[in-house]
C-alpha cells in the first residue's frame, strides 16, 4: 500500500524525528517522578554534564569517537545481514592488544602509536573473524558466539589486570599502571579527547561510505544481506564475505578500543568498553543502517550518556537513565519507524532514521531463520 | 560422608537449574509457535527485580511471582506486537528489549540492592523425600523445583500429545498449511509468545526469590542468553532442554568443587566455563564436522547418534505470517 506523498503528509514527516524523542523523554520523566526527582532538574544536570564547560564538551567528543568507529564497522556487518553482537568483545580485544604494545614496546611516539593502531585493529579483526568462522564453519549463530566472546573478552581483561599486568604495588582489581607517556595519544587541553582519534574515525566513516557506495565488495555485501540465496546463485561467496565483513567491523571496533585505553584512560581498566559496543548497535539501528546518519545519532548518544554520568554524581540517581532514554527511543523507532505500515507515511525517505523502503531492516530476521544451527 | 556430599551437590545442581528450566520451557513454547523472543536477558532481570521488590513490600512471595509473570508477559507482548502486527524484525526488537530491561532494572531497583527479602519456602514431599539417595536429590526442595519438574512434563505433553499442541507446532512449522486447516496462526503466536514470556518472568522471580536471593545491579545478567542457547542445544524439546539446563548447572557445580580443590588455578578459568560451554554445545549440534563424524560411524549407530547430536529448528521460526 504505497501511496503517493501528499503535501500535508510530507510536512508531517519532517516532524517525525520529534516523536520518538518526545516518547523517550516522557517515559524517562515518568521514571524520574516515580523517584520524586524533578525531570527539569535532572535534564538540566544532564545538559550541564555535556555542555557545561570546555572540559565537558571535550569529554563528549572523546566518548563520541569510539562510538563512531564501532558504528561505522557495524554498518558493514548489518549490510551483510549479520548481527554482530560481538562488537563489544572486539572493542575489548583491541584495547587489550593496544595495551600490550604500550606495555611491552619501547619506542618514540612516532613508532609506538602506529604500532598500537595496527595491533588494536588486528586484535579486533581476529576476534570478529573468530565469530565469523564459528558461523560459517560451525553453524553457530553470530549472536551467541558474539555474546560468549564478549564475556570471554571481559574475563580475559580481568585476568590480565589482576594477574600478569597487575601494577607492581599489588592487588588493585581496577586497572594496570598508567602507560609510558610516549604510548599515550596527544590529547587536547589536558582532556580525554585526542584529535588524532577523531581523524581516524572520520577516515573510517568515509571509507565505509565509499565501500558501500562505489565498490564491488559493497555490492556483494548488500546482495548477501538482502537475499543470501540469490547472492549465492550470483557467485557471491557467503563464507568469504561474512568473514571479511566481520573482520572489517572488528578492526574498526578494535581501533575504538585503542582510543579507550590510550586517550580516554591511560591504562587498561576493568570495564574498558563498558557497553560502547551495545550503544553502537543501537546507534546503527536508529540510523536505519545508513552511515550518513551515524555521526549525528552517535553524537546525541554521547551527550546523553555523558550527561547521565553527571546526573548520577549530582543527584545520586542511577546513570542507567541515559541507557533507558536511548533504548526507549530505539524501541519506538523500531516498532513504529516504518509508519507506512500504520498507513501514515508516503514513499519519501523519512528523516529520523525510520527504515525506508529498500533498507536491510528485514535481513536480520531472515538471517536468524537461515542460520540457526542444524537447519537441515 | 562422601556420599552425603555427593547427594548435596546433585541436589544443588537441580536447584540451580530449575529457573533455567522454567525459562527454557517458556521460550520453547514461544519458538515452537514461530516467534523468537530474544529479550530474555532483559526480561529476566526486570522480572527478578520486580519480584524481589514486590515480595519485600507486600511480604508475599506469590505476589512477587505474579508481578514477575506480568512483566514477562508485557515484554513478550511488545515482541509479538512488533513482529506480528507491525511487521518489524523480531531480533531487533528483542535485542533492544534485552538491553532496555537491563537498564530499567538497574534504575528501578537502585534503592533495593543488597537487602534481605522474602524467599520461597522449603517443602520436602512427605514419604518421597525419605527414599534413600533419590529422595534428598529430587524430593526435598523448594516449590520452585517441583514447578520446574512439572513444567517439563506438561510442556512436553502439551506439545506432543494434545490437539492445541499440534496447532501450536503447525504454526511454527508450516503456518500456511495450519492456516488452511483453520488455525488462527497469528492469534496462536500472540498467545504463546505472551505465555512463554510470563514463564520467563517466573524464571526471573525464581532467581531473586529462591536460587539467588536478593537484588543487585545486573543480578543475573547473562542468564537469559544462556537460556536461549539451551533452547537451541535442546533442539526445541522440553526434555532435552531440561537436560541442557542440568548440564550447565552441573558444569557450574563441578567448577565450584574444582576451584575449592585447586585454589591456585585462577578464578578466571572457572568464570569462562559457561561461555566456552555455550560455544561448544552450539558447535556440537550445528557444525558440519558433527555430520561428518556421524557418517564415519557404523551404520547402525548413525540414526541414534543423529538423534542425539543434531537438532533442527521449527521451519517457520522468526518468519512473519500473512493471511491469504
Amino acid at each position: 500500500m504505497i501511496q503517493a506523498p501528499t503535501g500535508d503528509r510530507s510536512r508531517l514527516w519532517k516532524l517525525w524525528p520529534l516523536v520518538p524523542i518526545s516518547a523517550a523523554l516522557i517515559f524517562t520523566s515518568a521514571l524520574l517522578l516515580l523517584f520524586d526527582a524533578s525531570p527539569a532538574e535532572a535534564y538540566r544536570a544532564m545538559w550541564d554534564g555535556s555542555f557545561g564547560g570546555q572540559d565537558k564538551i571535550l569529554s563528549v567528543l572523546a566518548f563520541w569517537v569510539p562510538l563512531l568507529l564501532a558504528s561505522a564497522g557495524l554498518v558493514i556487518t548489518f549490510t551483510a545481514g549479520l548481527w554482530n553482537i560481538g562488537v563489544e568483545g572486539q572493542i575489548i580485544l583491541g584495547a587489550i592488544c593496544a595495551s600490550w604494545v604500550a606495555l611491552n614496546v619501547n619506542a618514540p611516539s612516532g613508532v609506538l602509536i602506529p604500532l598500537e593502531i595496527v595491533a588494536a585493529m588486528v586484535g579486533g579483526a581476529l576476534w570478529g573473524g573468530l565469530s565469523a568462522v564459528l558461523k560459517t564453519r560451525g553453524k553457530v549463530n553470530e549472536i551467541f558466539s558474539g555474546l560468549a566472546l564478549n564475556n570471554l573478552a571481559i574475563i580475559l581483561t580481568n585476568y590480565l589486570i589482576s594477574g600478569p599486568w597487575q601494577p607492581p604495588e599489588g592487588g588493585s582489581f581496577r586497572g594496570t599502571t598508567p602507560f609510558q607517556d610516549a604510548a599515550l595519544w596527544p590529547r587536547l587541553l589536558d582532556s580525554r579527547f585526542s584529535p588524532l582519534s577523531l581523524l581516524l574515525a572520520v577516515a573510517a566513516l568515509v571509507a565505509v561510505y565509499f565501500v558501500l557506495r562505489g565498490t564491488t565488495w559493497g555490492l556483494k555485501l548488500k546482495a548477501l544481506g538482502k537475499n543470501p540465496y540469490s547472492a549465492y546463485l550470483l557467485g557471491v561467496s557467503s563464507e568469504r564475505e561474512t568473514i571479511l565483513a566481520m573482520m572489517f567491523c572488528g578492526a574498526l571496533a578494535g581501533l575504538g578500543g585503542a582510543v579507550r585505553v590510550l586517550s580516554w584512560f591511560d591504562s587498561l581498566r576493568q570495564s574498558i568498553s563498558g557497553g560502547i559496543g551495545f550503544l553502537a548497535l543501537l546507534i546503527v539501528m536508529l540510523a536505519g543502517y545508513r552511515i550518513l546518519w551515524v555521526p549525528l545519532i552517535a553524537f546525541f548518544f554521547s551527550v546523553v550518556l555523558n550527561g547521565s554520568i553527571t546526573l548520577q554524581l549530582k543527584t545520586q540517581l542511577h546513570s542507567a537513565l541515559g541507557g533507558i532514554l536511548t533504548g526507549v527511543m530505539v524501541l519506538f523507532v523500531l516498532l513504529f519507524g516504518s509508519a507506512r505500515q500504520l498507513g501514515l507515511g508516503g514513499t519519501q525517505a523519512s528523516a529520523g532514521g525510520a527504515p525506508g523502503t529498500d533498507l536491510p531492516d528485514v535481513t536480520p530476521a531472515d538471517a536468524i531463520t537461515t542460520d540457526i544451527p542444524g537447519g537441515d | 560422608m562422601e556420599n552425603a556430599q555427593l547427594i548435596a551437590v546433585l541436589a544443588s545442581i537441580i536447584l540451580q537449574a530449575s529457573p533455567l528450566i522454567i525459562a527454557v520451557c517458556g521460550e520453547i513454547l514461544t519458538e515452537r509457535s514461530g516467534v523468537v523472543n530474544l529479550s530474555l536477558d532483559g526480561t529476566m532481570l526486570m522480572a527478578a527485580m520486580t519480584a524481589f521488590v514486590v515480595g519485600l513490600k507486600t511480604d508475599n512471595i506469590w505476589l512477587g511471582f505474579a508481578a514477575a509473570a506480568v512483566i514477562g508477559a508485557i515484554f513478550a507482548a511488545i515482541v509479538a506486537l512488533g513482529s506480528i502486527r507491525l511487521g518489524q524484525s523480531q531480533v531487533a526488537v528483542g535485542f533492544v528489549l534485552a538491553l532496555l530491561g537491563d537498564d530499567l532494572s538497574a534504575f528501578l531497583g537502585q534503592n533495593y540492592t543488597r537487602m534481605r527479602g522474602v524467599s520461597v519456602p522449603h517443602y520436602g514431599i512427605p514419604v518421597l523425600k525419605d527414599i534413600p539417595v533419590v529422595g534428598p536429590i529430587l524430593f526435598d526442595h523448594d516449590v520452585v523445583v517441583y514447578f520446574a519438574m512439572a513444567l517439563i512434563v506438561v510442556t512436553w505433553w502439551w506439545l506432543n500429545r494434545t490437539q492445541p499442541g499440534l496447532k501450536l507446532r503447525g504454526s511454527g512449522e508450516r503456518p500456511t498449511a495450519a492456516f488452511a486447516r483453520g488455525v488462527d496462526v497469528n492469534r496462536l503466536r500472540y498467545l504463546y509468545t505472551i505465555l512463554g514470556g510470563a514463564l520467563v518472568g517466573i524464571a526471573g522471580a525464581a532467581f531473586s526469590l529462591d536460587v539467588k536471593i536478593g537484588w543487585s545491579d545486573g543480578h543475573i545478567r547473562g542468564t537469559g542468553w544462556i537460556a536461549l542457547a539451551i533452547v537451541i542445544f535442546g533442539g526445541w524439546s522440553p526434555i532435552r532442554g531440561a537436560f541442557g539446563a542440568l548440564l550447565f548447572g552441573a558444569t557450574k557445580a563441578l567448577a565450584t568443587v574444582l576451584q575449592r580443590a585447586f585454589p591456585e588455578v585462577s578464578v578466571v578459568a572457572f568464570n569462562s566455563i559457561p561461555w566456552i560451554l555455550m560455544i561448544l554445545v552450539l558447535l556440537a549440534v550445528g557444525s558440519d564436522y558433527t555430520e561428518r563424524f556421524i557418517n564415519a560411524m557404523p551404520r547402525g549407530w548413525q540414526r541414534p547418534l543423529r538423534r542425539v547430536l543434531r537438532v533442527s529448528p521449527p521451519m517457520a521460526l522468526g518468519t512473519p505470517f500473512h493471511e491469504g
